[in-house]
């Protein structure tokens, strides 16, 4: 499997893998968020992320400080990372790196398009979607009454065009169809960047498609949970669920029949490398499943780092950057809203 | 004598300031501004008592957080202010009435007024840069309207049909469609006109398509200038357009996809006397828009101004809050909370200038309770505070680049002043280039103060903070320059006329052999008429090849002395015996003697050969000399000698590893003895548990070092010696340099007989000398004089691991950029 990307990673790669590398360096440590736990107001967390690369972002701001201040500024350090790598990168890098953007990119289509449906004001949706699924037509969307439209209209120009051709019905578009269009999006979409990285081959294809696989397999154990007591038929569960990972094929369908959270952990304590994840659950519980989640595909994402002369860096330093967005939302509404008990319920330490 | 030191710190540069570790305990209430004052002296530094704790749980954490608030709308100001074109002003009255609650209000105040202006001027321009683009639709939709009709009419005549032309302005755009299909009813048209920004319109056209299926009718033109968005405020290349469509379901696509594109859209009438009268209307609205808009702008950069006018003040007042804040979040709050504990370092001069200032503070503030200062006895190495001056600092700073020295070890830089530009100036010995490098750093000099107040480059910066090294060469340039005869390479007979003379009058080509010598010796330096001689490099390399040895051991020895009198102040015989001594004797056996042998053949003149004097005392000492002897007894001398440089080098390695161990043990065992005898005490034992730890002693550890030591001294001794040869090297390069620069160029062109040829030629030579002899040639004698004193010199004796005294100062806060 291995090819000689040591000899020539570097060509092109090796400045990007340095300056992720750096970024990677930036990440909040567990004594930054103990210490960021302990804070009693925003301006406390502000001035301790001032001290982070986070620094110079929120500098500039006033003071009576909001949440979504904060997840904004610190997105935008995230979006300008990425950026930057995105202008230096050379192709194949310079794709794999779009493709990282997709998951974005349909959460946002995604979010416009319940949003329409429930009459929101678009710029308030625009302002709710993530920038780096950003696309130029994305408020077009609007406009789009059924999935038909909205593949002629929008979708056809941007690159999650070829991922739609599975899920192309003139249905009208309801909670549940576009639910199901989110997650036929996703399957295609994790497909396709699963067969891109087995393409590039070497170390790249060893790692992201253990990263990917764990993603498929997290979509498919969510999906399983979410559709249980819905009107979803098995047949119609079992093609939401991509087609790799450890779960594929035999796992899927036995997910697929499954009518409770204990039946889902029963399939899942079949694979070894899952059984960690329940350790900590007692049975009937999945409120704390997202967590733990979370907390073992932060460790994948740390691993990934151990090795050199690959793109999944790439990969894993956007998932943990925004890990690290969304922990640092939780504690600053938690501090926001004087619930300092709960801090701790789901930040995830990310070394 | 006490009071002198007090007044005036003597310029004891050899050994750095006696330090005291001090304890202040501040009643809370005069705390801030004792630190205030301390900061104004400038000598102390504090500790962090609070290391532990993160930056929002220290004592005055939420003063810290109000100085960044500030921070934030000074920030903010400065931004306003380079948006318009305002720079703040840099020569701001003092006002010392200004405290930070008042600072606080007035800059909240100020930032509201402005922001409040900047809304005012937004909500004015946003409403003007819409009726700008309704103008621009009105005109740009108005001209295409009737050539549209135009075009219209033309092609109907073409065509000869004779359909009823209606009024309506709608159908001479649907010409094409009304003449094939017959029109049995008439579609009433409505339309929508507007501006998208030019990037986005042809996105915009494919998705209008593909919502109504075709079925609109769109017609852009291009707007030539960028215009200023009403939304982003930012200017914008853009494109009017109209779209005509039927029935009211696409007219409500055709508004979403508008929003969604961000395209502004403006009513539009096609009455012709409508349109003049919006047009009017329009116009006339832009006007008044323009003057509140300008008085707006007006207003604001009068507020501005008056903000530039002080803004420095404030800066600079809360950059000393912020750091004395930052101070006080050092120091330990007592349990009562009465009073702070402070920790720091201090020079032992400045013990009584502390004192006054914390008494003036306390009579300041009308506290009850005086600060208390008392010192501290600690087994950690203070810091290391040399007091320089402008002149002294600069050759200090090549020593710190190097290494801070440990505490009150002896110091190279009283040397580096002296030595340094010597070095330097036998690397470049003309006197002509070391008056222009003299009349360069004089002109530093005596603009000193406009300089030092202004920012310079970069590199310009470090020319101007070396000035006094750079005149220090440039002296000592010349007088080397003296000594070697050269001023851009041309001979001068400066000191009398030259000694030597032709035999007979005919010849007058120096070049030509058989001078004799005339009269007395030339005085001083080298005889002009070695010059263009054919034995003047062989000369020249003689006489510069044995000043570098006899430089270099003489430096050598400084060094080694130095070693000695630091062994003496530390009060360690072992390494006087046992490193001094010998490090003493193995040099001087070997090159010492080398250094007399030069000093006797330049005195008596002999013919000896040096080399084989050097080399034959290693391989066969007991051989005769023959004609290479200087002296009676050389040989004798010779053996004693390189006896004497072979017992040294066991000398140097086997017993002071012994010695070290044996006095360690002894150390332990009186040790052991105290703990015994005070074991009660347990505040004592730990302290001492703490110094036994501090000493493990391994022996091989020891030995290894202290072999590495030897070796490296030894083959040092050969390599170093060596080394300094590039004092010959460089002042050979330099001279050849130059009088190929005298001789290929000027006298080339001066050959010519053509003023312009002598023109460029003059060009050329001076380009030629500035650049390359004066810069260039400057720069790498400056880095091998740096190289010299680093490695050869220092590494005798300089052990360069203290650190360095950093105390808390306002004056460095004003240099720093931003906040």
């Amino acid at each position: 499997m291995y090819g000689f990307e040591a000899l020539t990673f570097n060509i092109h790669g090796g400045y990007l893998e340095a300056i992720v590398r750096g970024h990677r360096a930036g990440l909040l440590t567990t004594s930054d968020y103990n210490n960021l736990c302990q804070c009693e107001t925003l301006d406390d967390i502000k001035m301790h992320l001032s001290a982070t690369e986070y620094g110079p972002y929120l500098q500039n701001e006033p003071s009576p400080l909001h949440t979504t201040t904060i997840v904004e500024k610190c997105t935008l350090k995230l979006v300008d990372d990425y950026k930057h790598m995105l202008c230096q990168a050379t192709e194949p890098l310079s794709t794999f790196l779009e493709y990282i953007t997709y998951g974005h990119m349909i959460d946002n289509v995604v979010l416009i398009v319940t949003g329409t449906l429930h009459e929101r004001d678009v710029q308030e949706l625009l302002e709710k979607c993530h920038p780096l699924g950003m696309f130029d037509s994305i408020a077009t969307l609007a406009v789009a009454q059924n999935m038909r439209e909205l593949y002629r209209l929008v979708l056809v120009d941007t690159p999650l065009a070829p991922y739609f051709s599975e899920c192309i019905t003139s249905e009208d578009l309801d909670d549940m169809n576009i639910e199901i269009m989110r997650n036929t999006l996703y399957k295609a979409y994790l497909e396709d960047f699963y067969r891109f990285c087995q393409k590039l081959g070497g170390a790249t294809a060893e790692i992201m498609s253990d990263l990917l696989a764990f993603e498929a397999d997290r979509r498919a154990v969510n999906i399983t949970i979410n559709s249980i007591g819905t009107e979803l038929t098995r047949d119609d569960r079992r093609k939401l669920y991509s087609n790799f990972g450890l779960f594929y094929p035999y796992g899927h369908e036995e997910l697929a029949v499954c009518e409770d959270i204990d039946q889902v952990r029963a399939v899942m304590e079949k694979y070894p490398p899952y059984q960690s994840i329940f350790a900590k659950l007692s049975y009937g519980e999945s409120q704390m499943l997202d967590k733990a989640f979370y907390e073992e595909e932060v460790k994948r994402h740390c691993l990934a780092f151990e090795q050199q002369f690959h793109y999944a860096v790439f990969f894993a330093y956007m998932r943990l950057r925004e890990q690290e967005i969304r922990n640092l939302m939780w504690i600053s509404e938690c501090v926001a809203q004087n619930q300092k008990s709960r801090v701790h319920d789901s930040v995830v330490f990310i070394f | 004598m006490g009071n002198e030191r007090y007044c005036f710190p003597t310029m004891d540069l050899l050994r750095s300031e006696p330090m005291q570790l001090v304890q202040l305990i501040i009643p809370i209430e005069s705390a801030h501004r004792s630190i205030s004052y301390i900061g104004d002296l400038a000598l102390f530094q504090f500790k962090d008592l609070n290391e532990d704790k993160s930056p929002f749980q220290r004592t005055y954490a939420s003063q810290v957080k109000r100085c960044g608030e500030m921070a934030r709308t000074l920030r903010l100001f400065k931004e306003q202010m380079m948006k318009a074109g305002i720079s703040p002003s840099t020569r701001s009255t003092r006002d010392d009435g200004l405290d930070l609650e008042y600072l606080e209000v007035k800059l909240a105040e100020l930032e509201a007024e402005l922001l409040e202006m900047n809304a005012n001027n937004e909500k004015l321009q946003h409403t003007y840069n819409e009726l700008i683009e309704y103008k621009l639709v009105l005109e740009k939709v108005g001209e295409f309207f009737p050539s549209a009709q135009n075009n219209a009419v033309a092609r109907q005549r073409e065509l000869q049909v004779q359909p009823i032309v209606e009024g309506s302005i709608d159908s001479p755009l649907l010409m094409e469609q009304e003449t094939t299909s017959y029109p049995v009813k008439q579609i009433k048209l409505g339309y929508i006109s507007g501006l998208v920004s030019r990037e986005k319109s042809i996105p915009f056209e494919r998705v209008l398509f593909r919502a109504t299926r075709g079925n609109v009718y769109l017609k852009q033109t291009v707007v030539e200038h960028p215009i200023l968005d009403p939304l982003s405020g930012e200017k914008v290349h853009k494109n009017v357009f109209v779209i005509f469509y039927s029935g009211e379901r696409v007219k409500s696509k055709i508004l979403k996809i508008c929003d969604a594109f961000g395209a502004n859209r403006y009513p539009f009438s096609d009455d012709l006397g409508k349109q003049f009268q919006m047009l009017t209307e329009v116009s006339g609205r832009l006007g008044e828009l323009k003057a509140t808009i300008d008085a707006g702008l007006l207003h604001r950069s009068t507020l501005l101004q008056t903000i530039g006018y002080q803004f420095e003040q404030w800066n600079l007042l809360l950059k000393k809050e912020k750091s004395i804040y930052h101070t006080l979040n050092m120091l330990s709050i007592n349990v009562t909370k009465k009073c702070l504990l402070a920790e720091g370092w201090c020079p032992v001069f400045a013990t009584n200038q502390i004192q006054k200032v914390l008494l003036r503070a306390t009579m300041d503030c009308n506290s009850q309770v005086e600060s208390i200062f008392q010192v501290l006895q600690t087994k950690e190495l203070p810091p290391t505070y040399f007091c320089t001056n402008k002149f002294t600092s600069s050759f200090q700073e090549i020593v710190d680049a190097y290494g801070i020295a440990k505490y009150q070890e002896a110091n190279p830089g009283v040397y580096t002043i002296i030595t340094f530009p010597f070095l330097f100036a036998v690397m470049f010995g003309d006197w002509g280039h070391g008056i222009c490098l003299l009349l360069a750093t004089l002109y530093f000099i005596i603009n000193e103060k406009k300089f030092s107040c202004q920012k310079l480059g970069d590199i310009l910066e470090m020319v101007f903070g070396g000035r006094y090294i750079i005149m220090m060469m440039a002296l000592f340039s010349i007088y080397t320059g003296l000594i070697y005869n050269e001023f851009f390479s041309i001979p001068f007979e400066l000191f009398g006329p030259t000694a030597y003379g032709c035999r007979d009058p005919s010849c007058r080509d120096a070049t030509t052999i058989g001078l004799i010598k005339m009269r007395d010796t030339y005085p001083f330096g080298v005889d002009p008429k070695w010059h263009g001689t054919r034995s003047e490099l062989p000369f020249l390399n003689s006489l510069k090849m044995k000043m570098s040895i006899l430089l270099g051991v003489s430096q050598m020895n400084l060094g080694i002395v130095l070693s000695y009198y630091n062994a003496k102040y530390f009060e360690n015989s072992i390494n006087t015996w046992y490193q001094f001594v010998p490090q003493m004797i193995f040099l001087n056996s070997l090159f010492g003697y080398l250094s007399l042998l030069i000093i006797v053949k330049w005195c008596c003149g002999s013919q000896a050969d040096l080399y084989h004097v050097m080399i034959y005392m290693f391989l066969s000492p007991t051989d005769d000399l023959g004609e290479n002897q200087l002296f009676v007894g050389q040989q004798f001398l010779q053996i004693t000698l390189l006896l004497l440089a072979l017992i040294a080098v066991p000398w140097m390695l086997i017993p002071k590893p012994f010695l070290l161990k044996k006095q360690h043990e002894e150390r332990h065992r009186g040790q052991s003895y105290s703990l015994l005898y005070s074991g009660d005490d347990p505040l004592e034992s730990k302290s001492h548990g703490i110094h036994h730890n501090h000493e493990e002693f391994e022996f091989s550890e020891v030995f290894v070092h202290q072999l590495i030591h030897t070796i490296e001294f030894v083959l040092g001794a050969v390599s170093n010696t060596a080394s300094y040869l590039r004092l010959w090297a460089l002042s050979l390069a330099h001279s050849e340099l130059s009088s190929v620069f005298y001789d290929k160029v000027l006298l080339l062109a001066w050959g010519y007989n053509n003023t312009i040829v002598l023109i460029v030629g003059v060009i050329v030579f001076i380009c030629a000398t500035v650049g390359v002899l004066l810069v260039m040639e400057s720069l790498s004698a400056f880095l091998h004089a740096l190289r010299l004193h680093w490695v050869e010199f220092q590494n005798k004796f300089y052990e360069g691991d203290g650190y360095k005294f950093f105390p808390f100062s306002f004056t460095s806060l004003a240099d720093e950029d931003g906040l």
